[in-house]
């Protein structure tokens, strides 16, 4: 599954075919480029996602990680390029994808109690102009309790801790019921009871066979917590299984001469070939 | 004016001030719950540009069309206002300016384009009235030959007699009623996330057009009545109360509309009723309604149960009473492990500065915690076994810090004393604190 840098490339086919994009990859991206105002943040960008795979995108700041799932689901215009879902374009296959935006991308005064927040995760599922049914409640508390949050469903959004929004916003996910998850930065200024009830949800969802994709910034624990890895910086450096890909080498095409982040980056490395994990 | 005859002071004439009474409560009430949607997506001014930017329209569809037809002027308006969206959205993102500046710079460019119109229509004796748009014309909707009785006013033929701009706000209200109604939960995710909600096929962008239209549409049937002072306010000032008295979005539309009611009908019998007590003549019913809905805001914004200032007062107060009760009684605690048993009131003065001991001895000698012998304060039964609780969590504290938290031991007792008030436990089994006190 791994490709660094360049990835080999098949003898040249018609335009409209794609083989090595299969039916089976929950999301497959050919040759994207996505641009704002004319300066491109992402070059050309191919990767297939393995089936029931922890997946995580790193890089540099500014390097684009954001900006690649959201431009697979169509959230920024891509110049070029496509996106594939399962083989089907992401209109049809809407319903299977999940998404976990950043937690600073909402408004946490808005008046919603966290089971109405939830509850947006079932909004596609009960469709236009229908009310949220009991039914539907019930599942998202469900929801609730996977992370440990059934007892704050009352609660305003705003008297949550940075923490408890972030389970609240991975139960939404959950409430989704998708196949494969896009999360930006779920561990970002987390507690540690949260960054644990957060590898448990990944956990499993992985061991119900589904496909979580998500923007991570701690280099350290990517051994621990993920199987695949993207290295990115504006053009995918590597992607691949964590232990064939995640290689000193390869972190230092991608973050350059940044050193602090390299030692950092060093120590996993080692913690990873040592067996701990 | 003359004198009242019926209500004590307030003066109603059916033919005077029904219509003009109906046309700007329906106008407070489509205005005040579109409202809601453009304060929680902090679009409040978009009102203000749409109200502004509705003139060129007009003057245009009337130098275009030379006539001065409703449904003309209504589509003039309209399409001026959803091109405000569109301009908005367009400097925002081309010229790379925040939402707030974008639409400062279109609606004041636009208003002036409109200025300079109606200069020009000037010339060719055509008479348009800028202030009609500022301050609209309640008054016009005088009903000649109105029924005196309410019997006569139930009549079919009554209907005949119903002005156009009252009917036009009526299926303006009904219509955002049924905007509001079937879209609830999708103009929620889209306020909320819209990002969630276009990856779930509720389209954020055409959301917010759709928005913009029916907020487009209530501005345009609402200002030739009451003017663009009143429309501005009714954007804002309801919803903005209404988010002052609950943290539900349901609840808060329906206080907007409560609150929209109260400014139309208070605001309309304010500038009638108020002024005739002091024989003056009536003032501008609008400008009225704008001023009542200013009023309730700061009225919430002071005594609002939930996010007033005085209940943010009473909080902080009613904590620190707490706070120093506490501290009392663990003052009184550890005077007893010293060997006294209680303590005059100047001597806990010194324990606790700056803490309202006074309040404290009151709230604990209620709850008959302590008893108050002659300024000695001493703790009862009851008390001494509150305090006891106390002094064990601030010392089981202590010693989590050291142990767990890697403090030193000179450093825990200020952390500890925060930890004392919270209702968490601190983990227990150790006997001795860092310092070698039994823990109780």
């Amino acid at each position: 599954m791994s490709s660094v840098v360049h990835p080999p490339q098949p003898a040249p086919v018609g335009l409209s075919e794609r083989p090595e994009h299969s039916a089976e990859s929950p999301l497959s991206i050919h040759a994207m480029t996505v641009a704002y105002h004319r300066k491109p943040v992402l070059w050309d960008v191919d990767y297939d996602a393995p089936a029931n795979r922890l997946v995580a995108i790193v890089g540099p700041n500014g390097a684009g990680k954001s900006t690649l799932i959201k431009a697979c689901m169509g959230l920024v215009p891509r110049a070029s390029g496509q996106v594939e879902f399962w083989g089907e374009s992401y209109r049809k296959a809407r319903s299977r994808v999940g998404y976990v935006p950043q937690r600073e991308s909402v408004d946490w005064d808005f008046p919603v109690s966290a089971l109405d927040v939830v509850c947006m995760g079932r909004y596609r599922r009960i469709g236009w102009c229908r009310p949220v049914s009991r039914k539907h409640k019930d599942a998202a508390l469900a929801c609730m309790d996977r992370v440990g949050m059934a007892g704050y469903a009352n609660r305003q959004i705003s008297q949550l801790s940075g923490g408890q929004q972030q389970r609240v916003f991975l139960a939404r996910a959950l409430a989704q019921e998708a196949d494969l998850y896009f999360m930006d930065e779920p561990f970002a200024g987390v507690d540690a009871a949260t960054e644990h009830a957060i590898v448990e949800v990944l956990r499993a969802l992985k061991n119900s066979g589904k496909t979580v994709i998500v923007v991570h910034h701690d280099l350290q624990t990517v051994p621990e917590y993920f199987d695949d890895v993207i290295l990115l910086n504006m053009r995918v450096v590597a992607s691949g299984s964590v232990r064939e890909v995640f290689t000193k080498d390869n972190l230092h095409k991608t973050y350059g001469g940044r050193l602090t982040l390299l030692s950092e980056a060093a120590e996993a490395i080692a913690r990873a070939s040592a067996g701990e994990v | 004016m003359t004198t009242p005859r019926s209500l004590a002071f307030i003066q109603f004439d059916i033919g005077l001030d029904l219509f003009p009474l109906i046309a700007g409560t329906l106008a407070a009430v489509g205005c005040g719950l579109l409202g809601n949607f453009l304060v929680l997506r902090r679009l409040s001014l978009m009102g203000d540009a749409i109200s502004h930017s509705v003139l060129p329209g007009l003057v245009i569809a009337f130098l275009i069309a030379s006539t001065r037809s409703p449904l003309v002027m209504f589509l003039g308006a309209a399409i001026a206002g959803v091109a405000t969206v569109v301009l908005v959205e367009l400097v925002k993102k081309l010229g790379r300016v925040e939402p707030g500046a974008a639409m400062g710079v279109v609606f004041s460019i636009l208003f002036a384009l409109g200025v300079l119109l109606i200069e020009r229509a000037a010339v060719r004796h055509v008479d348009l009235d800028a202030d009609c748009v500022l301050h609209g014309q309640l008054e016009t909707l005088a009903w000649y030959g109105a029924p005196d009785t309410l019997a006569g006013l139930l009549q079919w033929s009554s209907f005949d007699a119903v002005p156009r701009q009252v009917i036009t706000l009526a299926i303006m209200v009904v219509l955002a009623f049924a905007f509001v109604g079937a879209l609830f939960k999708e103009l929620r995710i889209a306020a909320f996330d819209p990002a969630l909600a276009t990856t779930q096929g509720f389209n954020a962008t055409s959301m917010h057009y759709l928005l913009m239209i029916f907020v487009a549409a209530a501005t345009v049937a609402s200002f030739e009545v009451v003017g663009s002072i009143l429309v501005i306010a009714m954007l804002v000032c309801p919803a903005a109360t209404a988010r002052l008295m609950t943290d539900r979005l349901p609840s808060q539309i329906a206080w907007s509309v409560v609150i929209s009611l109260a400014c139309g009908v208070g605001g309309y019998l304010g500038a009638t009723a108020i002024p005739a007590v002091f024989e003056k003549d009536a003032v501008n019913a609008a400008g009225s309604m704008a001023m009542v809905a200013g009023g309730l805001l700061a009225l919430a914004m002071i005594a609002s149960p939930k996010h007033g200032v005085i209940t943010r007062m009473l909080r902080r107060r009613r904590l620190a009473i707490r706070v120093a009760t506490d501290d009392l009684l663990a003052a009184l605690y550890r005077a007893e492990e010293a060997g006294r048993t209680g303590l005059p009131r100047d001597r806990l003065g010194a324990l606790l500065i700056g803490q309202p001991l006074p309040l404290a001895i009151t709230r604990a000698t209620r709850s008959a915690l302590v008893t108050d012998d002659r300024g000695v304060i001493r703790l009862t039964r009851s008390g001494s076994v509150a305090a006891r609780d106390l002094v064990r969590r601030h010392r089981l504290w202590e010693h989590y810090l050291v142990d767990e938290g890697g403090f030193a031991p000179d450093h825990v007792h200020a952390p500890a004393e925060t930890l004392e008030h919270l209702p968490t436990q601190p983990p227990g089994g150790p006997s001795r604190d860092p310092h070698g006190r039994p823990i109780p």
